[in-house]
């Protein structure tokens, strides 16, 4: 089953043809993503050689899609295109589009998240490393060798933590892990990722990684006391951050007294949630609750 | 990004917004002419991105030009929150009869934008909001309908605004779009006795993630601002913040870099600083970032703690050798390595060792090293 994504996702990759396009769309290939297209107008026609695989580049999203079937997209374009980009990919009608793009405007991310809403399309990130259901399909730059298959559901909103514990945790194994972006907005927030994983009759237990800044955290941990039966594993990095300073991720900032690091631990403790101090504890807090 | 007082009043005027005439001097010399242009009796305003800056006696009215030289004396040079005061505004005075408050903001948790309006303006708003929460009118903006005439007199009466102030709220939406700001906020909007609506105060805090589309933008940029460590890491293009402690700390990813602080200070030691070199970790960028962390006279120790992902950790080890052979290390390093071929990455570092010196050290986890790293501060 897994969430968002699996073996039976067609993905395109809008800015295929781009150095990190390239790059990430081989990874990609060789994690067993069924990638069937790119998309670039001014390479339309042309195809590109992946280590034996092809891939044709398409002129435009809905030509793709007519072409191929895709219901998902994976956008590696730079910052100034990231909207007309989902835009097209959200008027073309997939299901799903996955913005790894770091520094796109907060404006265009509103803007283009309120146009995804009104026609159904999940936006994930931007500024996030994407998703992987280990074994089925990987979208995006998640290291797909450091883990395997397993029943662990995962949530971050950063990408090299979400590998530090999918690392810990590979002899168990994950159903997906979700990176949602550390942006202070957001096309799809902790409590999308944990209401599919409690839907998911494949994944037993859930873990969530959070960090300062804003109050997803806080309200993840409302919905959790409220509706999800499955045990949640916590983790919440920037304890030490200080008032007012932006922590490499745009939406990584205590505001006066408000998204600390100790409010979010505290909010998701009192929904039941058990919160590691440190990502090594985090493992071992999962092990001890599957065992 | 934040801008001053006097750059927000800036874009106010560009977009239409009702301002007071306004003079920016950083030169005492400059003020006596500057006051009698504007009408003699003058306002004299520290400028520095905080608030409580009237409290701290940097706001002063002057009665005369030489008055305003000798106030303007007194606040430029001042500290304030830690703040120095390099530049003041001098403003005519205004006659005021009524003060609101007026913002527009990115509401994260809904994930469109707020307009907040109230009719006690030119006070704390914080404590406005938090006492007396009726008297701040809170009025969602959906993104793609914006402030429209219609919107903006459903603002105002939402916040019981006179109809005189609908124009200019329209006039500093237009400011939060077209400048791709994330806050834009007014305190006090006033209307003056002979009826006159002028933002008498501004904050503007700008997107820096939507610089290429706003060259001007460039000028309000002050490379040198702030910490001297900060200001010499952001010329190097690293993300690295300042802290108090004195474990130096790097790392790739803000959320791994964000949890490997908090690990140091869970085993007794306290950060020195956030650096974030990114996924790729090059030899280059490492030994940048342990140039700056190096010159941090607060640094007793030095923790580097990088995931192989993207980047295995075979080629991250080599990386972390060429560093060091570019940088002289006077301070303990304790590196952690895990991840994609970790083993390799391990190897690597261990062949080094000899030649890398007893400073160096490697430890496979990340709780030993931050404990290890720790343990000059501890002592």
């Amino acid at each position: 089953m897994a969430i968002f994504l699996d073996r039976n996702s067609k993905v395109i990759v809008q800015g295929m043809t781009g150095s990190e396009g390239m790059k990430h769309t081989r990874r990609m290939l060789a994690s067993g993503t069924d990638v069937v297209g790119g998309v670039n107008p001014r390479k339309a026609g042309t195809r590109v050689e992946f280590d034996g695989r092809t891939v044709p580049v398409f002129g435009s999203v809905k030509e793709a899609v007519g072409m191929t079937g895709a219901d998902v997209s994976v956008v590696f374009v730079p910052p100034p295109f990231v909207r007309a980009a989902v835009d097209e990919a959200v008027d073309g009608g997939l299901g799903l589009v996955v913005v790894i793009t770091e520094g796109v405007p907060v404006h265009d991310t509103v803007a283009f998240r309120a146009r995804a809403v009104a026609s159904g399309t999940r936006v994930i990130g931007p500024n996030c490393p994407g998703l992987i259901s280990p074994g089925q399909s990987n979208a995006g730059i998640i290291p797909a060798d450091i883990t395997t298959s397993g029943r662990i559901g995962l949530v971050s909103k950063s990408g090299t933590l979400t590998y530090q514990l999918m690392y810990e945790l590979r002899d168990l194994g994950f159903s997906t892990a979700v990176g949602i972006g550390g942006d202070p907005v957001i096309g799809t927030t902790h409590i999308d990722c944990l209401r599919a994983f409690q839907d998911d009759p494949e994944t037993d237990l859930i873990v969530m990684i959070g960090e300062i800044g804003g109050d997803a955290e806080e309200r993840a941990a409302s919905y959790i006391s409220r509706l999800v039966t499955k045990p949640v594993v916590g983790y919440v990095a920037g304890f030490t951050a200080p008032e007012g300073k932006t922590m490499g991720h745009a939406g990584a900032i205590v505001s006066g007294s408000s998204g600390t690091a100790q409010a979010k631990k505290e909010a998701l403790e009192a929904a039941g949630v058990k919160v590691g101090s440190t990502p090594s504890e985090t493992a071992r807090l999962v092990r001890g609750l599957l065992r | 990004m934040d801008l001053f007082e006097y750059q927000a009043r800036e874009l106010f005027a560009r977009h239409g917004v009702p301002v007071l005439d306004a003079h920016v001097v950083d030169d005492p010399a400059e003020v006596r002419a500057a006051a009698e242009r504007l009408g003699g009796q003058v306002v004299v305003k520290a400028q520095v991105k905080t608030g409580g800056r009237g409290k701290a006696g940097g706001v002063k009215l002057a009665s005369d030009p030489a008055d305003a030289e000798d106030k303007a004396r007194a606040i430029l040079g001042m500290d304030i929150k830690g703040h120095t005061v390099g530049k003041v505004m001098l403003t005519p005075t205004a006659d005021i009869q009524d003060e609101y408050y007026v913002s527009f903001l990115l509401d994260r948790a809904e994930r469109t934008f707020l307009a907040m309006a109230s009719a006690e303006g030119g006070m704390d708003i914080e404590e406005v909001a938090a006492t007396r929460p009726q008297a701040l009118a809170r009025v969602p903006v959906d993104a793609t309908e914006g402030v429209t005439e219609e919107k903006a007199r459903q603002i105002a009466e939402a916040a019981g605004l006179p109809e005189e102030t609908v124009p200019v709220l329209t006039a500093l939406w237009e400011v939060f779009t077209a400048e791709d700001a994330l806050l834009v906020e007014v305190n006090p909007l006033i209307r003056t006795t002979d009826g006159r609506v002028l933002a008498l105060d501004g904050k503007v805090s700008l997107d820096t993630n939507a610089r290429f589309r706003h060259p001007a933008h460039e000028a309000y940029e002050t490379p040198g601002e702030g910490d001297p460590l900060e200001a010499a890491a952001r010329a190097k293009g690293l993300n690295y913040v300042k802290l108090d402690g004195t474990v130096g700390v790097i790392g790739n990813g803000a959320g791994l870099v964000m949890s490997t602080l908090d690990v140091v200070a869970h085993h007794g030691g306290a950060p020195a600083n956030f650096l974030d070199i990114g996924g790729g970790a090059s030899a280059q960028v490492m030994a940048d970032g342990l140039g700056v962390i190096l010159s941090d006279p607060d640094v007793t120790s030095v923790l580097v703690n990088v995931f192989g992902g993207i980047t295995a950790c075979d080629a991250v080890a080599d990386g972390i050798v060429q560093a060091l052979g570019l940088v002289e290390l006077t301070k303990p390093l304790v590196v952690r390595l895990d991840g994609n071929n970790a083993e390799r990455g391990r190897a690597v570092l261990d062949e080094a060792a000899a030649s890398l010196g007893p400073l160096v050290q490697r430890l496979d986890t990340m709780d030993g090293a931050a404990a290890r790293a720790a343990e000059p501060a501890r002592s």
